[in-house]
C-alpha cells in the first residue's frame, strides 16, 4: 500500500485543486482529507457521510466553585496563565495538563474530556473517503491527523486497494508532522513566488528529517519563469524529482464553483492535459516504486 | 492598537496585506510575524536583524542518582512525555507541553530543568518599519507558545500589526487572542468563503471586531459578498486580480512601491479599521 501526501508549506498554492484532480485520475483509491484545520476537499467531492464518529481530546480544567477553597495554588500551578480572577479557567488557555487537577487541595477541579472535532468516512464518485473537521480554536490537530490517516491504511485494506492520496495541511507544524510521518511520497505543490520557495525549502527539511522523499510539482508556473527556474534549480540541488509545470489559469477557479475537479471540468483542457501529465509522472516515480522501508 | 491579519485559507494575501498597509502607515507601526512556520514578511521586507534570542521551552531533566522510579511522573503527564521503564526513566522531549508538573510531584526532587529549542524570535527593521519575527526550529509541533514570545516582544504602545498563520487551531488563536482588531483577507471563492466561515467562527468566539479585505477579488464568484453583507460583516479593501500585482509579489516586491496608487488604498484601509475600533464597544478579553 503507498500513500502519497500533497503538501506545499505555504498555504493556498493548489493543494486541494490538485490532489482532486489527482483522485479523478488514480483509478480505485481511498481519499484523506488531512487539512483538519481548513479542510475543502469536500467542496469538491462532495461526499455522502455514512460514519460519522466524535473525536475526543484531551480534558479541561473545570473549577467546582461549591468545593474551592480559594486556596490559589492552581494559580501557582498553571504554567499557561489558565485561571482567572477568583477561580474560573478559561478554557481557551487551558493546555489540558491537568496538573491542577492532581494538585488541588481541595479536590474541587474536574476534568472533563472535550470534544474536539469530528471525523467522517464518506462515499465519493471517486470512492472511500476519510475526512474530519477539528472544532474552531482546538488543540490536538495533529491527534486528529493521525487517526484519519489511520482510519484511511485500515479502509484502504479493507478494500484490498493500493493507494491512498492524502491531501495535506499548510505549514510545517504539528498536523503537518503528523500528515507526513511514514508517507511513501510527498507531492510538493509551490508556486515561483520568494514565499513559495522559502515555504518549500522550509518542508522539504521536514521532509529530510522524517525520510520521506518529495517530488516537486510547480504551480501557476508562468507567473514568473525566472522565479519557476529557480524552482527547478533547488529540485536539482536538493535531488526532488520535478513532476511538472501546471499553467496559471482561471479554469481552477471555474472548477471550484462548479463543484468539479479540473478533469471532470473539461477533459481536454490545457490544464487537464498537464495534470494527467504530472499524475503519470508521480506514478512511475521512483519515489512511488520503491521496495524499502518505506512502504508501508 | 493591534490589529491581526488573518486567514481561514492559507495563500490569500495575509502578508500582503500586513506589509504594505505597514509601509503604508503615516503614523508608523511595528509589524510582528506570527506565521512561525513559515514567516514570510522578512521576504518582502529585508529587515536587518539587530536582535536574535533562541527560545526554549522546559522539558524534564532526570537526575536518575536521586530517582526512585515511583512513577509519579509519568502518572502526572497527560501528554505521555515521561515512562518509567524498569529503573529508567524515559523522556520524549517533542511530546512534552512544558507543564511542569513531573517536576512538582517528584518526591525526590529528581526532576530538573531540561530545555527544548523551540525556535528564535528575531528584531530588525525593514524598509523603515520595525519588524519582529519568530521562526519555529524545523521538527518542532508547538507554535503557539514562541507566538506568545514573539507578541510578548511587542510592547509598543503604538500601533502593531500581526501577520498570523493560516487556519482556525491553536497557533492562530494565539495570535489574535486579545487584538483590538482582526482584518480577515478572503477570495471569492467556495475554498475562501467555507474558510472565511471557520475564521470568522474564531473571531467571534473571541470576541473581537473585524472586517474584510477581499483579494483577486474579480476571480470567483458572489457568494464571499452575499455572506459579508448577511453577517454584516465590513468590506474594508477589495484588491482585484492583476497580473502586474501577482508579479510583484512574486519577486518579493511592495505594491505600494511599484504601483504606488495603491499607498492611498492602504492607508484608507488603516483609517477605516480605527474608525471601527474606536467605534466597538470596550471591555473585551485581555490578553
Amino acid at each position: 500500500m503507498k500513500e502519497l501526501v500533497i503538501v506545499s508549506g505555504k498555504g493556498g498554492t493548489g493543494k486541494t485543486s490538485l490532489t482532486a484532480a489527482f483522485s479523478s485520475l488514480a483509478g480505485r483509491h481511498i481519499l484523506c482529507d488531512a487539512d483538519v484545520d481548513a479542510a475543502d476537499l469536500h467542496l469538491l467531492l462532495a461526499p455522502e457521510v455514512s460514519e460519522r464518529h466524535e473525536f475526543m481530546g484531551g480534558g479541561k480544567a473545570v473549577i467546582d466553585p461549591e468545593r474551592c477553597s480559594r486556596c490559589g495554588q492552581c494559580r501557582d500551578l498553571c504554567r499557561f496563565a489558565a485561571i482567572e480572577g477568583e477561580f474560573s479557567v478559561d478554557p481557551i488557555a487551558c493546555e489540558g495538563c491537568g496538573v491542577c487537577v492532581d494538585l488541588c487541595p481541595a479536590g474541587a477541579i474536574d476534568f472533563p474530556i472535550q470534544k474536539c472535532g469530528e471525523w467522517f468516512v464518506s462515499d465519493t464518485r471517486n470512492g472511500s473517503m476519510v475526512h474530519a473537521r477539528l472544532g474552531i480554536a482546538e488543540e490536538n490537530s495533529g491527534k486528529l491527523v493521525s487517526c484519519i490517516r489511520r482510519e484511511a491504511r485500515r479502509l484502504a485494506e479493507e478494500q484490498d486497494l493500493e493507494i491512498i492520496i492524502t491531501d495535506g495541511p499548510p505549514g510545517i507544524g504539528c498536523p503537518v508532522i503528523a500528515a507526513i510521518g511514514g508517507a511513501t511520497a510527498l507531492v510538493l505543490v509551490v508556486e515561483p513566488t520568494v514565499s513559495g520557495l522559502h515555504d518549500m525549502s522550509r518542508l522539504v527539511d521536514l521532509a529530510r528529517h522524517f525520510r520521506v522523499p518529495c517530488l516537486l510539482c510547480i504551480n501557476k508556473f508562468d507567473l514568473n519563469l525566472e522565479m519557476t527556474r529557480r524552482l527547478e534549480d533547488e529540485a536539482r540541488e536538493r535531488k526532488m524529482q520535478l513532476v511538472g509545470r501546471v499553467p496559471f489559469d482561471p479554469l481552477f477557479t471555474e472548477a471550484m464553483i462548479a463543484a468539479r475537479t479540473v478533469i471532470e471540468y473539461q477533459q481536454d483542457s490545457r490544464i487537464a492535459v498537464a495534470v494527467r501529465e504530472i499524475w503519470h509522472a508521480i506514478v512511475a516515480s521512483p519515489a512511488m516504486n520503491s521496495y524499502g522501508i518505506r512502504t508501508m | 492598537m493591534i490589529i491581526s491579519v488573518a486567514s481561514g485559507k492559507g495563500g490569500t494575501g495575509k502578508t500582503t496585506v500586513a506589509t504594505n498597509m505597514a509601509l503604508s502607515m503615516e503614523g508608523g507601526c511595528t509589524l510582528l510575524d506570527c506565521d512561525v512556520e513559515e514567516p514570510n514578511v522578512h521576504l518582502f521586507l529585508h529587515p536587518v536583524i539587530e536582535r536574535r534570542e533562541t527560545v526554549t521551552t522546559f522539558i524534564p531533566a532526570v537526575d536518575d542518582s536521586r530517582c526512585t522510579w515511583c512513577r509519579k511522573c509519568a502518572d502526572i503527564c497527560r501528554f505521555r512525555a515521561i515512562a518509567v521503564v524498569g529503573q529508567k526513566v524515559l523522556v520524549f522531549p517533542e511530546l512534552c507541553h512544558s507543564c511542569g508538573g513531573c517536576q512538582v510531584i517528584c518526591p525526590e526532587q529528581a526532576i530538573g530543568e531540561g530545555l527544548r529549542e523551540l525556535g528564535v524570535v528575531e528584531w530588525g527593521e525593514g524598509a523603515g518599519v520595525p519588524v519582529v519575527q519568530g521562526r519555529i526550529r524545523v521538527g518542532e509541533a508547538m507554535a503557539p507558545p514562541l507566538i506568545r514570545k514573539v507578541r510578548a516582544a511587542a510592547k509598543s504602545d503604538g500601533t502593531v500589526i500581526i501577520d498570523a498563520p493560516p487556519g482556525t487551531s491553536c497557533p492562530v488563536i494565539a495570535a489574535m487572542r486579545g487584538v483590538d482588531f482582526v482584518l480577515l483577507v478572503t477570495e471569492p471563492t467556495p475554498f475562501g468563503l467555507h474558510d472565511l466561515e471557520l475564521a470568522v467562527g474564531a473571531v467571534r468566539l473571541l470576541d473581537i471586531p473585524c472586517g474584510l479585505v477581499i483579494n483577486r477579488a474579480d476571480m470567483g464568484d458572489d457568494r464571499v459578498r452575499q455572506y459579508a453583507r448577511r453577517e454584516q460583516l465590513p468590506v474594508l479593501l477589495e484588491i482585484p486580480f492583476d497580473r502586474r500585482i501577482a508579479e510583484t509579489y512574486s519577486r518579493g516586491r511592495m505594491i505600494v512601491e511599484e504601483l504606488p496608487e495603491w499607498k492611498e488604498k492602504f492607508r484608507d484601509l488603516f483609517r477605516r479599521i480605527e474608525e471601527r475600533v474606536e467605534a466597538a464597544p470596550k471591555g473585551r478579553t485581555e490578553q
